[in-house]
């Protein structure tokens, strides 16, 4: 049977009940893989040896079958798995295998997911379209010539194109939100400590976050159910219980209120994008929901507050790559210091080093004031902003993007232009919430848009309610690229 | 090409960050930092006083736990992944400090 078009939880049941093994399933995803990568370059490593040992390994087991058992499934390349190569889409981990898996893909492997390879990001997760991976972008499914959105770019486009039924990506500002969006598939950044970090390759630690990539609400809730959770290993992976996300999906969304921030988006948005997402909220309203009038003024200047917070922790996270203890080295160096800076002008791209250099100049004597601690005030009244819509909403709907997918090579040159695609979703982390974007039609180009709503704190289930009812009423999630 | 600011040195910032710049490095990135810096400066216009700053979302920032001792990874298993190591005395070697 084809398993192309079949979502995790449909192909799990089927080699449930028998009409397919885990081996099948994860031949088909290697063979679709083989076929495509060559034209959408959402892979950058693929593990087949590994991923069929483990796929056998499930098809003679007699332990009981996890939730995930045979799905196939893909990882953003800055997660670890142990022996393999991760290299953050950097020049710097071109090499380097990890001793260690990330807690992640132990508890995946324990689900019975089938970890098949790492797909593009940008460099250290630094970008939105993934043209900042050192090993070159993916491409858009819908559109070749356009950005697959980033940094977890090639996750979206391995999901998008029915390469494997779900992925992982990590969101910081909108890494997985955004190219969720451009690919026309559904991705969740949760809360802030609901899933472990660690094995997750640190970009900006007060906002790094895994979440899923999925054709379907549903298997995104059962993915997230497989990698929450407290873990010794990480102690902002919060100890909190985890919720049935699955068992969210009622499909009843009566009496929610849903408030929209009309004032952040009174001008920039594409006409087909803010078409679509008005008629997303129609739906909504169709469904039960109301829809009301919220203000979150301080998200205005989300997007700088972002990028002096970000790249503050991003110095200090990348002070690691010193060419010591693993990576690369450069060569000629005759002093420690000088392979310090060879070292690191050699492995980062300029991405990496603007970052890098911003945050080193913000978290600077003299300037520390006036803008890290700044950015981090700022922080707090974007998130009271949200406490403050709360109390009279259940989640906050904006269109995740202010356009569809944009041309690759459009913005490259300028890296403002680069940071306005994350405007509506780097609010999120900086408050720590959970957000959701799910397939909410297309421009009049055929390019896809997606609907964004940002929940409570640990309040995943609403978001999952809302989108699956939502996803139930349109036929988007059915169009293929 | 918007002026670099006087108290924009990009050769220093670099040397603060351990990246060695070319000429045409430190060039486009005084640019471009300028540029970013001008734009991030939108958030002075913020009132933020009395504000305490957010350096993490969680609420919960001291989390306890028993200090049990565990296995970890082998002294070898660690040097496999280093560039240059003595394996005999279990180091990484490093080109002379000074």
């Amino acid at each position: 049977m084809p398993t192309d078009t079949l979502t995790a939880i449909a192909l799990r049941d089927a080699i449930a009940a028998g009409t397919l093994s885990a081996e099948e399933a994860c031949r088909d995803a290697l063979t679709r893989i083989a076929a495509q990568n060559g034209r959408l370059h959402a892979f950058h490593s693929v593990e087949s040896e590994r991923a069929l040992t483990k796929a056998r390994a499930l098809d003679v087991s007699v332990a009981a079958r996890g939730p995930l058992h045979g799905v196939p499934i893909a990882l953003k390349d800055n997660m670890v798995v142990a022996g393999t190569i991760t290299t953050a889409g950097s020049r710097m981990l071109e090499q380097y295998r990890s001793p260690v898996d990330a807690t992640v893909v132990e508890r995946l492997e324990a689900a019975g997911a089938v970890i098949v390879g790492k797909t593009i990001c940008d460099e250290f997760s630094m970008g939105s379209s993934t043209e900042n991976s050192a090993f070159g972008p993916a491409r858009n499914p819908w559109a070749l010539d356009r950005a697959p959105g980033g940094s977890s770019g090639g996750s979206a486009v391995a999901v998008a194109a029915g390469l494997t039924p779900l992925a992982l990506g990590s969101d910081t500002g909108g890494s997985i939100r955004q190219p969720a969006a451009f690919c026309g598939v559904v991705g969740l950044k949760p809360t802030y400590g609901r899933v472990s970090r660690y094995g997750l390759i640190a970009y900006a630690s007060s906002l790094d976050q895994i979440g899923p990539f999925a054709r379907t609400v549903a298997d995104a809730a059962l993915c997230l159910e497989a990698i929450s959770g407290a873990d010794p290993h990480d102690s902002t992976a919060a100890h909190l219980p985890v919720p049935s996300f699955s068992s969210a999906l009622t499909g009843d969304i009566r009496g929610l209120r849903v408030g929209v921030p009309r004032a952040l988006f009174a001008d920039g948005v594409d006409e087909g994008v803010l078409a679509a997402f008005d008629e997303s909220l129609l739906v909504l309203q169709r469904l039960g929901a109301s829809i009301v009038d919220v203000d979150l003024p301080h998200s205005r200047v989300a997007i700088p507050t972002y990028y002096l917070v970000a790249t503050a922790e991003a110095s200090s996270n990348l002070a690691r790559y010193d060419g010591v203890r693993y990576g690369l080295r450069a060569t000629g160096a005759k002093t420690l210091g000088e392979m310090y800076d060879r070292t690191r002008d050699a492995g980062f791209g300029d991405e990496v080093k603007r970052r890098i250099m911003l945050g080193t100049y913000v978290l600077s004597a003299g300037y520390y004031d006036a803008y890290y601690l700044k950015a981090q005030q700022v922080r707090t009244l974007i998130r009271r902003d949200f406490e403050q819509a709360f109390a009279t909403v259940d989640a906050v709907a904006v269109p995740t993007t202010p356009t569809a997918a944009f041309k690759l090579g459009e913005k490259t040159a300028d890296p403002i232009q680069m940071y306005l695609a994350d405007i509506f979703t780097v609010s999120a982390p900086l408050a720590g919430l959970p957000a959701i974007s799910v397939p909410a039609g297309f421009t009049p180009d055929r390019l896809p848009v997606g609907l964004q709503l940002t929940g409570r704190a640990w309040d995943e289930a609403t978001l999952f309610r809302m989108a699956d009812a939502y996803e139930r009423s349109t036929e988007w999630k059915d169009r293929r690229p | 090409m918007p002026e670099t600011p006087p108290d924009l040195d990009v050769r220093k910032i670099a040397a603060l960050a351990r990246l060695e710049l070319t000429t045409d490095e430190v060039e486009r990135f005084s640019r471009q930092l300028h540029d970013i810096l001008a734009y991030a400066d939108q958030v002075q216009q913020v009132d933020t006083t009395g504000v305490p700053p957010t350096s993490h979302p969680l609420a919960e920032s001291q989390v306890w736990r028993e200090d049990e001792p565990g296995p970890s990874l082998s002294r070898d298993v660690i040097l496999e992944g280093a560039p240059e190591t003595s394996v005999r005395s279990g180091l990484f070697k490093v080109p002379k400090v000074l």
